[in-house]
């Protein structure tokens, strides 16, 4: 537990930058409500996707599947009326549980077959929608109504939504983490065989990641949804959808607690200058910033051994 | 009888089916890697095949010679100039790696050729034959037994000649295969490059049969990969039988569900499969 004071002074850290961002925040216009919104919604969906990709090594490349599926759960929930924010827990649950299921038979593959059909998956999820046009308007999509707050009301309400539901998946991550969840789940990275052999219940802890990563992605998507107030099936199923969050847990470490955060801001600051300069070709520069990364830093920015670096240039 | 037309429609997108997923299936059982622009490189085939036909005159089926050749050489010289250099890091990078490749590829192809869905439309088809009933486009046919040809090609490429039982040597055993004198650098470069080239001639002959865009690439590789699971990853004969065993599924099922339930029905059989026979139908167990 010697560890324990550096994470102490860290999460301290974390919690001031946050406090001041979010002050930053509710203080701005619209346009910086909207970056910090889209902030909290990326930081969420690398805390999501780190459970079973980053603690468990299953190499999820479908997060858009849960976010989609909490998209419409949530969509559908607020059409009907039910009352905000039972449609965001509503996201979270379908997801979760829809996971939990999936998890039993998917979850016997490893590898490349893992990470492949959980890419069919979100694709599958995607065809459904399209073709179930009583439930899901098909291809045209669900319009969500906003309450009735006025803009900034608006912009604000899903501003402290995002925050809230990034800061659950930050604390839970540090609860699984410090807890038996956590300890199984890095016993079964290193080597799965070996854990159950040890006695481990691998198949128990790596579902419960599985479902944590799909629930927290649906609450998102589930959030996302009634900000954005119009989800169609191509946009909450997108293949980038399910990229982004691996690149952004990659830029700032894998299974660590708080590299999901630097990476998810490091990641929206070059989003946005990509999207501000290609227009056309962003999805294009999107891939080479992708490729550079891997290529150059693989083991993410944080493990970039600065110190050592000028050290060796400057002695 | 409606259903034996079904069933011979499945045959025939079988062979094609087949050598979409040949390529996939050599370079994930080689390389261990599952590469993710395995879709745009059979859009790319096809879009030879379909300028080569438009602006020269070339029948398609000619086309995937050229498609081949060129597809081939410009995979070889990215695995050499980039995939090589993170060959043996885990999953999560070479899959984010390859992905970032498609984003650029597709992103290329979508701002060159627009997003319009193409199709080569024949001067002079073939047309159709009767044969007991049962309606069979020929150059659907002649498509099919093309894609065969290739596949088969492949597979007696890897059993008889010294590169390819070098490719074999490197898949079994990596370190072993470099000990025996094999640059493997050299081989992973060669076997991408025939797994693309295969993939672009399976491009070309593609382009008489399906619409196809940049955007369709996803689907192919969903196709190609539901087929390694099927068949057995790294198996050619795994990939040739699960081809067509996802075009009778396909067909069987487009007429049972409709055509926008195809994908829907192929991974409920998959996920019935993986829970019956999890090394697929020609593999051994315990594949990653």
């Amino acid at each position: 537990m010697t560890a324990l004071p550096a994470t102490a002074t860290r999460a301290a850290a974390v919690a001031f930058g946050f406090a001041i961002l979010a002050a930053i925040a509710i203080g701005g216009d619209n346009y910086v409500l909207r970056l910090a919104t889209t902030a909290a919604m990326y930081c969420a969906l690398a805390y999501a996707w780190n459970f079973i990709g980053g603690f468990a090594g299953y190499p999820l490349f479908g997060i858009a599947a849960f976010f989609g599926l909490g998209a419409y759960g949530g969509a559908l929930a607020q059409t009907n009326a039910v009352p905000l924010p039972l449609p965001w827990l509503a996201g979270f649950a379908l997801a979760f549980v829809f996971a939990l299921l999936l998890g039993v038979v998917i979850l016997r593959l490893r590898g490349h077959a893992f990470a492949i059909i959980t890419l069919v998956i979100a694709e599958v999820l995607s065809e459904i929608t399209n073709s179930w046009t009583t439930l899901t308007g098909g291809g045209s999509g669900i319009n969500i109504p906003f309450p009735h707050l006025g803009t900034h009301g608006i912009a604000l309400l899903f501003f402290a939504a995002m925050a809230a539901n990034a800061l659950l998946a930050l604390l839970v991550t540090a609860l699984v983490n410090r807890s038996r969840i956590g300890f199984a789940l890095h016993c079964l990275r290193q080597n799965e065989h070996a854990a159950s052999s040890v006695g481990v219940d691998t198949a128990h802890y790596k579902n419960l990641a599985f479902a944590l990563s799909a629930g927290f992605a649906g609450s998102t998507g589930a959030i996302y949804a009634s900000w954005i107030g119009y989800i169609g099936p191509t946009d909450v199923f997108d293949i980038l959808l399910s990229i982004k969050p691996i690149v952004m847990v990659m830029i700032g470490g894998v299974a660590t607690i708080f590299g999901p955060l630097f990476g998810a801001l490091a990641f929206l600051a070059l989003d946005e200058l990509v999207w501000r300069n290609f227009l056309e070709a962003h999805s294009g520069v999107l891939g080479f910033i992708i490729v550079l990364l891997i290529l150059f830093l693989p083991r993410g920015i944080a493990a970039f051994d600065w110190r050592a670096r000028l050290k060796a240039r400057f002695a | 009888m409606i259903y034996l037309q079904y069933v011979a429609n499945g045959i025939l997108l079988g062979g094609i089916y087949a050598s979409i997923a040949a390529g996939l299936s050599l370079v994930w059982g080689v390389l261990n890697i599952v590469n993710l622009m395995h879709g745009i490189l059979i859009v790319a085939g096809a879009y030879v095949a379909f300028f080569a036909y438009q602006m020269l005159g070339i029948h398609p089926f000619l086309s995937v010679i050229p498609a081949g050749i060129l597809v081939g050489l410009c995979a070889y010289a990215l695995q050499m100039v980039v995939i090589n250099r993170v060959v043996a890091q885990s999953i999560l990078v070479t899959l984010t790696l390859t992905f970032g490749l498609d984003l650029i590829v597709n992103n290329g192809m979508l701002l060159a050729f627009t997003a319009d869905y193409r199709r080569v439309v024949l001067q002079n088809p073939l047309g159709v034959a009767n044969v007991l009933g049962i309606i069979v486009p020929l150059d659907r046919a002649a498509a099919t037994v093309l894609a065969l040809v290739l596949t088969v090609a492949l597979w007696l490429l890897l059993k008889t000649t010294r590169i390819g039982r070098a490719i074999i040597a490197v898949r079994f055993d990596r370190d072993a295969a470099s000990l025996m004198g094999i640059n493997v650098a050299q081989i992973y470069g060669i076997t991408f490059a025939i797994g693309a080239a295969l993939a672009a001639a399976a491009g070309s002959l593609i382009s008489v049969v399906f619409p196809f865009s940049p955007l369709t690439e996803y689907s192919f590789l969903f196709k190609a990969f539901i087929i390694c699971i099927l068949g057995g990853v790294g198996s050619i004969p795994g990939a040739a039988l699960g081809g067509f065993v996802l075009g009778l599924i396909e067909s069987l099922g487009t007429a049972a569900f409709g055509p926008e339930h195809a994908l829907t029905v192929s991974f409920g059989v998959l996920i019935a499969f993986l829970l019956l026979r999890p090394q697929g139908l020609l593999g051994r167990a315990g594949f990653e």
